[in-house]
């Protein structure tokens, strides 16, 4: 039964969402609606997560659990095919925080504040759809899902040269998925032995194991590229910051928090899992681009002076590690990924939410034009302090834990090449500290450069409640990351590695 | 051993931090002074408990028959797990060090509590901004110390590590206001950053190829019918070495991976612990207020380079190229910093240089330590001198702060003849100078003479070259002395505002160190602290060992500290012309000496010409222009294609047909031709 899954619901909650927004009159019915749908679908990950743990904890060894499968088009053996594994139910607890703090965060979005939400749950519903879909066909689908209503979100609601951003931020997505279609097709066409039926369940197909060695190579590299542009790969990462930069906060939150987390799962999940032979050969050419990146980004942030694109290139640096980590094809380092894209999500989500409250208020983002601000709003000044140290990597808190058991997981790989640039993207936690004492030390502290300033509030109670959440789970992280490690860690273990023949 | 201690010594200040950080903004300022300082008392109390019981019950965990001092793990919880051999693991190690560590951190940290209560009050009583925001970056800072020298491995001690640095950072930048705080504070932070890469670096070497982090794997063997009982053995270490040298690739560019491994975890230490060419942070942290020097930047975090050296001794020992890069880093940095500080004006710069300049001194005297030289007594004098330095430096540091408290200046000009006024401030300053000179029996000069011994025992060069820097140190020492308390007292004094001795919760933690620093050094190191816990000498005979000298060595080094303070005395007793003589006869030198060498300059231009002009504006523009513009370019190319083609779609009926009958005659031809 279709209803009887849990999993449907991570769909249709935003549905219904989607249906009560329609019926909204006022903002007050609009807000509650978002706030409840996002309430209630951070209470469904949380259960999952423990429905997820007992029955793993009773011994349960599927690769994947709360599967299900719906035909929907019969004739190409597309299906409704959903499951999770500790992966997926990171990312899922992961969006819907974000999509809940993302909610307190645009409280007093203008205008048309009905469509905004329209727009913005639509988007998530894409993102959750994605999530849980095992099935490339339908995965693909609700990726698309989640692109378009960026296009309208930041066309609409954005800031700056916002047609511009829009477009191009859009068209280089598009043009990441036309490779990926073009990857995703080719593994359906390879996807069963000669004579079987062909079939887009990622499961059945890493079973099959039938795509050969040339066709990976040609494969691999469309899907890889394809989730990459989403990941902000370098070179194909430029949408990213005029993206954010004229982004809403809300759109910029869940677009930086949890699309760019999309690109990373992606390769992981359809690239890495089908096709590790070729991954293991090619690995090397985007273990150079994704190295380059990381190191590329955080010098491109240091000399910014917007506050968004400096967290943008930020991210590129951030998101180039996630997929540096992957493509080290062994468990800690992989662990280490996922792990950095949840802080990574968290952490940047709430960067954007506070760069989008001060500008709310100071109407700049240049930190040129901004000083002082620890003594104006001690406490956004306090939280931007807190997220900046989980970006460079401080004890205690996310980034911290995940860019250690990236670098211990790199440095397994023994032989120069890795090792060279392991050392290389290490370099990176010297550079990012850089890059955020330079914003701390000239937007928060020193004199009061504006005098207009003075007058500004300090944040309202539905921005505290944003920050507060999204600094405690970033916290939680950091202090007991063995949990979210082992969560992360046992998926890993047994399915793919078979297949790889790594440790 | 009791672990509900052991976590109350670390939570305490945990809880601490988080009750003033939280509600630190709702409690009236006295409250969260007051409270900061109990926690911390009980801290104090708890440690002393712990590190007492640990030298002095003769317990046998703690010490075998023969007299062994042992390491006992008293808790270690597993915190992240990599693997399944690498482990982070979150503990609490008892040893001779770390016990030693346990009574300095918190009677420094406790005196510093109390001091600030009446330091960070102005003259009128009025607390300063953030007064909680201060006690709750002290709890920090005081919780992530004590977290870092019970680590139990190399990754919780990182951590810990980490910490420190961010509480640096954040106390530091106290004064948030004052641009030159936040550039300080800045400065310290990255470029103790850039250090901790190297340590960062070593540890996944050391790791990767021992497949540990744990100190006791790799330095220690476990004490047997005892799980968590273990004593230092070079066996271990010298097992650790074979077993990476048995490794497929156990060089590299000429060197073993582990004087690698070693050289960079040490470069981590030569961050925190100021050691040239990354000691340009330490002068400008003084930036702080004056407590926080006392406590951070002169007692405590500076010396974890020295103790993370001690900490992995058995392995250094193992790697003399490793021992040799430390000492020759040592040597050079004592010298330099001790030149540097005869030139300095501001009172707390020539005590900043005057702290890198001992803690190399600490760092030299572990380089030339060797267990066959009386039982390793380098490793024993460090300690010693870690000790000892902890105590005097925080009495000068605090006496400095009463005397900037008192006039508002840290330029020593301000000050002259301030000892009618401030007699008990007076006093306690010329203790921590004596003792800092190595003057018997104050007790700097115990912990150097040890260190002088341990030199003369691995090369005369090392010797001479540390005797000359501890004449160097009684000269500026006293050098200051006289210019702050001697000379004609200056005329700028406010007549309705003398400068006075403080309140009491400034004086008694200076009447404490001041008394301490005079008998510290009768303190018999060498059956406390050894580097594999044997004690140096008989057992038995623990009184006519206490004071354990070389009488040759002390007698010298004891003259050379006499003649630089008679030198002092001579030049600045009173104000005469020498002075300007003697820099007008050496400009070259004094101006160098001045200007510390052009360090600052020297790292302004690489970061700021080089690595932000030429580095990241380049790769910036390269982004936006070449990557960008490749994008941008497509797009424009795409669009101008489709308006030249646009022209095609003309909608004339008569213009299709013609193409039509040009491109069928033209595929005709083709045909024909192909076909004949």
């Amino acid at each position: 039964m279709l209803f009887c899954n849990p999993l449907i619901y991570f769909v249709v909650i935003p549905l219904v969402m989607l249906a009560c927004l329609a019926l909204c009159r006022n903002i007050k019915q609009i807000r509650a609606v978002a706030v409840v749908g996002s309430l209630a679908l951070t209470a469904l990950s949380i259960w999952l997560l423990c429905d997820y743990l007992a029955q793993r904890a009773a011994g349960v060894d599927a690769p994947m659990l709360f599967t299900g499968s719906w035909s929907w088009f019969g004739p190409l053996n597309i299906n409704l095919a959903v499951g999770v594994d500790g992966i997926s139910i990171a990312m899922l607890i992961l969006s819907s925080i974000i999509l809940l703090t993302g909610s307190f965060a645009s409280w007093k979005i203008e205008p048309h504040t009905k469509d905004f939400f329209l727009w913005l749950i639509l988007l998530s519903t894409g993102v959750f759809g994605f999530f849980i879909s095992i099935d490339l066909f339908t995965m693909f689908m609700f990726y698309e899902v989640a692109l378009i209503p960026m296009y309208l979100l930041i066309g609409v609601w954005g800031s700056g040269n916002k047609n511009y951003s829009a477009m191009k931020l859009t068209l280089m997505l598009m043009g990441g998925s036309a490779f990926l279609m073009l990857g995703l097709i080719g593994i359906y066409y390879h996807s069963a032995p000669a004579g079987q039926t062909l079939t887009w369940n990622l499961l059945e197909i890493a079973q099959n194991a039938s795509i050969e060695r040339g066709w990976q190579y040609f494969l691999f590299p469309m899907t890889f590229v394809g989730f990459g542009v989403l990941g902000a790969m370098f070179p194909f990462h430029t949408w990213s910051p005029d993206g954010h930069a004229s982004a809403p906060t809300a759109v910029s939150m869940l677009h930086a928090g949890v699309l760019m987390k999309l690109g990373g799962y992606g390769c992981f999940r359809v690239a890495i899992y089908l096709m590790p032979e070729a991954a293991q050969e090619l690995a090397w050419i985007f273990l150079i681009l994704t190295g380059v990146s990381v190191v590329y980004g955080a010098f491109s942030a240091c000399v910014q002076t917007d506050l968004k694109y400096i967290n943008a290139y930020s991210s590129v640096s951030h998101c180039g590690l996630v997929l540096f980590a992957i493509l080290m094809l062994n468990t800690t380092a992989m662990t280490g990924a996922i792990m950095q894209m949840l802080s990574h999500g968290l952490m940047t989500a709430l960067f954007f939410a506070l760069i989008g409250m001060i500008y709310g208020r100071t109407h700049t983002r240049d930190i040129r034009l901004m000083g002082g601000l620890m003594k104006i709003m001690p406490f956004l000044a306090v939280c931007y302090v807190i997220a900046g140290f989980a970006s460079l990597g401080l004890p205690g808190l996310s980034g911290f834990v995940a860019e250690m058991t990236i670098f211990v997981g790199s440095f397994e790989q023994s032989d120069f090449f890795h090792r060279a640039f392991t050392i290389v993207a290490c370099c990176s936690i010297v550079i990012t500290a850089v890059y955020i004492l330079r914003v701390v030390g000239k937007l928060l502290l020193g004199a009061v450069q504006d005098e207009h300033h003075l007058q500004l509030t300090d944040a309202t109670w539905w921005e505290r409640t944003s920050t507060v959440t999204l600094i405690l789970s970033v916290a939680a992280i950091g202090c007991f990351p063995n949990f979210f490690a082992d969560l992360i860690r046992f998926t890993f273990s047994p399915a793919i590695f078979a297949a790889l023949g790594m440790n | 051993m009791n672990t509900t201690i052991a976590i109350f010594i670390l939570a305490i200040p945990l809880f601490m931090f988080l009750l003033l950080g939280l509600c630190g903004k709702k409690m009236s300022h006295p409250l969260a002074g007051i409270l900061g300082t109990c926690g911390m008392g009980a801290v104090l109390v708890l440690s002393y408990i712990t590190a007492f019981t640990y030298f002095f019950s003769g317990s046998p965990e703690f010490i075998t028959e023969a007299g062994e001092r042992l390491q006992v793990v008293v808790f270690n919880q597993t915190w992240l797990q990599f693997t399944d051999t690498l482990i982070i693991k979150l503990g609490f190690l008892l040893d001779p060090i770390s016990a030693m560590m346990l009574i300095v951190i918190p009677t420094i940290s406790f005196m510093v509590h109390l001091y600030s209560l009446g330091y960070m009050r102005d003259h009128h009583g009025v607390y300063e901004h953030g007064f909680q925001r201060f006690y709750a970056f002290l709890s920090l800072f005081s919780f992530s110390m004590l977290g870092l020298v019970v680590a139990t491995n190399i990754f919780q001690m990182y951590i810990f590590w980490e910490l420190v640095g961010a509480s640096s950072y954040l106390l530091i930048g106290f004064y948030y206001k004052k641009p030159s705080a936040v550039s300080a504070s800045k400065k310290a932070f990255i470029v103790t950053r850039f250090a901790d890469l190297g340590f960062l670096i070593g540890i996944l070497i050391l790791s990767f190829y021992t497949g540990t982090f744990d100190f006791m794997q790799l330095t220690s063997t476990p004490v047997e019918g005892a799980q968590n009982i273990f004593h230092v053995s070079a066996d271990t270490a010298m097992g650790v070495k074979e077993w990476i040298a048995a490794n497929p690739a156990p060089t590299f560019m000429g060197a073993s991976v582990l004087t690698w491994a070693l050289v960079l975890i040490f470069m981590g230490g030569m961050g925190k612990s100021a050691m040239m060419p990354l000691h340009i942070w330490l002068p400008d942290a003084m930036e702080g207020p004056t407590p926080v020097s006392a406590l951070i930047h002169a007692a405590t975090m500076v010396v974890a380079g020295v103790y993370l050296v001690a900490r992995l001794f058995p392995l250094y020992i193992m790697e003399e190229a490793a021992l040799n890069f430390i000492t020759v880093v040592g040597a050079v940095t004592a010298f330099y910093a001790a030149m540097v500080a005869c030139t300095q004006v501001d009172i707390k710069r020539v005590l900043a240089f005057s702290t890198i300049s001992q803690i190399a001194f600490m760092m030299v005297s572990l380089g030339v330590a060797r267990p066959d030289f009386h039982h390793g007594i380098g490793y024993m004098a460090s300690m010693f001198h870690l000790f000892t330095h902890a105590m005097f430096k925080a009495l000068l540091f605090l006496g400095a702060g009463a005397l900037i408290h008192a006039i508002g200046s840290n330029d020593y000009t301000a000050m002259h003849g301030l000892r009618k006024y401030m007699p008990i401030t007076h006093i306690t300053f010329l203790i921590g100078c004596l003792a800092i000179a190595g003057i018997i029996p104050f007790a700097g000069f115990f912990s150097k003479d040890e260190i002088l011994t341990a030199c003369f025992g691995n090369s005369v060069v090392w010797y001479v070259i540390m005797s000359c820097v501890a004449g160097l140190t009684a000269f500026y020492m006293f050098r200051l002395y006289y210019l702050i308390f001697w000379w004609k007292e200056h005329k700028i004094h406010d007549p309705h505002h003398t400068p006075h001795d403080q309140p009491w919760t400034m004086t008694l933690p200076l009447v404490i160190l001041a008394a301490i620093s005079c008998v510290a050094g009768f303190v018999p190191f060498g059956n406390l602290v050894t580097w594999n816990g044997e004690p140096m000498f008989d057992h038995a005979n623990f009184w006519t060992n206490l004071v354990h000298l070389d009488w040759g060595v002390a007698g010298i080094s004891l003259g050379v500290s006499v003649i630089g303070i008679a030198l002092a005395t001579v030049m600045y007793r009173k104000e005469n012309p020498l002075p300007d003589k003697l820099s007008n006869a050496l400009p070259t030198l004094w101006d160098w000496c001045y200007h510390r060498f052009y360090w600052d300059e020297l790292y302004m231009f690489v970061t700021h010409k080089i690595i932000f002009n030429c580095i990241s504006r380049p790769i910036a523009w390269f982004d936006r222009h070449i990557i960008d513009g490749a994008m941008d370019g497509l797009a424009y190319v795409t669009n101008k294609a489709s308006y030249a083609i646009k022209g095609l779609q003309s909608g004339k009926v008569q213009m299709y047909v013609w193409i039509y009958l040009i491109g069928a005659l033209l595929l005709g031809l083709i045909t024909g031709l192909c076909l004949m």
